[in-house]
């Protein structure tokens, strides 16, 4: 067996049998890490001795004749905006190069219970505020499939490693899409859960009311492993919901005749690739003849998702952002040494970069006097309207169907410096965040460049389940996951 | 209600977030702010009368629990990452509040 294309189960199943040995895993994991970071620069930080620590530690339970967990020895990879006691978290970010948690998120706990072996962090858009990883304080990450194009954002690392097949898993954070785009640049398997789902103690704030980590795997069923391990309520965090977690894995039939798949044909209609299209077209037809439905529906308030998304985001940020000022942690500038005043604005124009300042100024102004009705108070309730679509169409269908992005992944610099270009690229996925539904993104096709393009499909509120059996059933399908860039 | 954004804005909104920014950063983002905001009109042209606001998704749920003392982090290790600190006293230190 070769472990660099084999998946979580496999690795995990293989090291219980005594076959593989958790250490040669964690060994083979860093090797193939330190082949291609140098071209790739998805990893802030790689945890060489932490990692193999841990993996001996499973190959001794092992011998010792203990029971192993769902993903025991299994490498795994975190977005940089996660905490791990004592390794660094950066978010990609000045102000924070040098930070040291004192405490694990509880993602690192339940990973860790369950035997995964963390083997490093991975680059971002600084605090995750990006849909092309360019805005990263350590530079860009480079697409595994095309090194001039971007893997996506914000969690361009993760979806990098795991591409390069440098671990099977890696976890990102997902604000507005930033796990479904950038697995759909790279032709992986991206999912977010459902608001509540997986709690966000120990991961550095973006926007409260939309952020949620998931995973990124190389077929759903291991998505689906690792929710599994991944979710449920925390007493850290009171926004985690008190629903039961299935067996996600478990839910991965194959059988989906009893599907129905939303189709919102006027919302696909205006600025898609037709690359994209096409793609789009072919993996509705694949699920149709799997045994799904296909019933058109209408999201009428769809179109406005891009404006209440940055409105929200924004002004949800510039509130998280404000702890970031050079007392308690973190960079403080030494222009300043007269002043506290003075301090705090030299620390954060010399630690944040330019898209976070700009989004903590949009931020600042839609929720100052004047303008909080207009803008801020107006994207909440055009929030409630989007929301009112998707519960109306899921009274009639059990997924959504649409790209993840509406054209393949484009040139590094090529929107960099026009922002509002770069945010209407976020078009089919910051719906799910507004409304909290689970989302996956899953490799449909490629460009005649060969570029990866990602097939999303949505969920209902908390049904994983459903979505994940969906996803599978489209995986069974085609043979689109199996293909691995050559790098 | 059309969009204009003037400098002074940009300094004004600067100084609420306690950002010091460069000349060339408010050139930029006088234009850039300008542009965003003026595509984010359009959420003003949708009817929402009677529509309440979703600031949240899952804001309906208890998440009340006993309000029993627990072993928290101990200090030294809360102040460990401080750029200025006398953590033997508990204190960050800062400049200047008042004054100078």
């Amino acid at each position: 067996m070769n472990v660099l294309d084999a998946s979580a189960t496999t690795i995990r199943n293989e090291i219980v049998a005594g076959r593989l040995s958790a250490t040669d895993a964690c060994r083979t994991a860093l090797d193939r890490i330190n082949d291609v970071n140098g071209t790739l620069n998805a990893f802030n930080l790689v945890a060489d001795e932490r990692a193999l620590e841990h993996a001996r530690e499973i190959d001794r339970r092992r011998a010792a004749g203990d029971a192993l967990g769902p993903l025991a020895g299994v490498p795994v990879a975190l977005k940089d905006n996660m905490d791990v006691r004592g390794m660094r978290t950066t978010a990609s970010s000045r102000i924070l190069e040098h930070f040291v948690p004192p405490y694990d998120a509880t993602v690192v706990r339940r990973l860790e219970a369950a035997g995964a072996v963390i083997v490093g962090k991975t680059n971002c858009d600084e605090f995750a505020m990006g849909s092309s990883n360019e805005n990263s304080a350590f530079g860009p990450v480079r697409n595994p499939w095309a090194l001039d194009r971007i893997p996506g954002g914000s969690s361009g690392g993760s979806a990098a490693a795991v591409a390069s097949r440098c671990v099977p898993i890696a976890l990102g954070s997902d604000t507005g899409g930033s796990v479904r785009q950038p697995a759909a640049c790279c032709g992986v398997v991206g999912l977010k859960p459902s608001y509540g789902r997986v709690s966000r103690y120990g991961l550095l704030a973006f926007a409260s009311s939309l952020d949620q980590i998931g995973p990124f795997a190389r077929t759903v069923a291991d998505a689906a492993l690792t929710l599994t391990a991944l979710a449920g309520a925390d007493p850290c965090d009171a926004t985690t919901a008190n629903e039961p977690v299935p067996d996600f894995a478990a839910a991965l039939t194959g059988v989906v005749n009893d599907i129905r798949v939303g189709v919102p044909r006027a919302f696909v209609s205006d600025g898609v690739d037709e690359q994209v299209r096409r793609a789009y077209e072919t993996a509705l037809d694949t699920l149709r003849r799997s045994g799904a439905t296909l019933v058109d529906i209408d999201l009428p308030h769809a179109k406005y998702a891009v404006p209440v998304y940055y409105l929200v985001c924004t002004a949800e940020a510039s509130s998280n952002l404000a702890r970031y000022d050079g007392v308690k942690y973190g960079y403080r500038s030494n222009a300043a040494k007269d002043s506290l005043k003075e301090m705090y604005s030299r620390t954060r124009d010399e630690g944040f970069g330019p898209e976070v300042k700009r989004r903590i100024m949009l931020g600042t102004y839609v929720l100052s006097a004047g303008y909080y009705d207009a803008f801020y108070l107006k994207a909440l309730q055009v929030r409630t309207l989007l929301r009112r679509d998707y519960e109306q169409a899921f009274e009639r269908v059990d997924v959504v169907a649409m790209p993840t992005m509406p054209t393949p992944p484009f040139k590094l610099g090529e929107k960099a410096s026009d922002p509002l270009q770069m945010y209407l690229g976020d078009i089919f996925t910051v719906s799910a965040n507004l409304a909290g539904l689970p989302g996956i993104s899953q490799s449909c096709g490629f460009s005649g460049e060969g570029l990866p393009i990602g097939l999303q499909l949505m969920g209902r509120m908390f049904d994983e389940a459903t979505l994940l059996r969906v996803a599978d059933a489209y995986e069974r399908a085609t043979e689109w996951h199996k293909k691995t860039p050559s790098l | 209600m059309p969009t204009t954004l003037t400098i002074a804005d940009v300094e004004r909104i600067a100084a609420l977030a306690q950002l010091e920014l460069t000349d060339e950063e408010k050139h930029l983002f006088t234009r850039q702010l300008a542009d965003i905001l003026h595509y984010a009109e359009q959420v003003q042209a949708v009817d929402t009368s009677g529509v309440p606001a979703t600031a949240h998704v899952n804001s309906t749920q208890q998440t009340e629990r006993d309000d029993e003392p627990r072993p928290s982090l101990p200090t030294e290790d809360a102040m460990a990452n401080a750029p200025d600190a006398a953590p033997g006293a508990g204190l960050f230190r800062v400049p200047r509040v008042i004054g100078g």
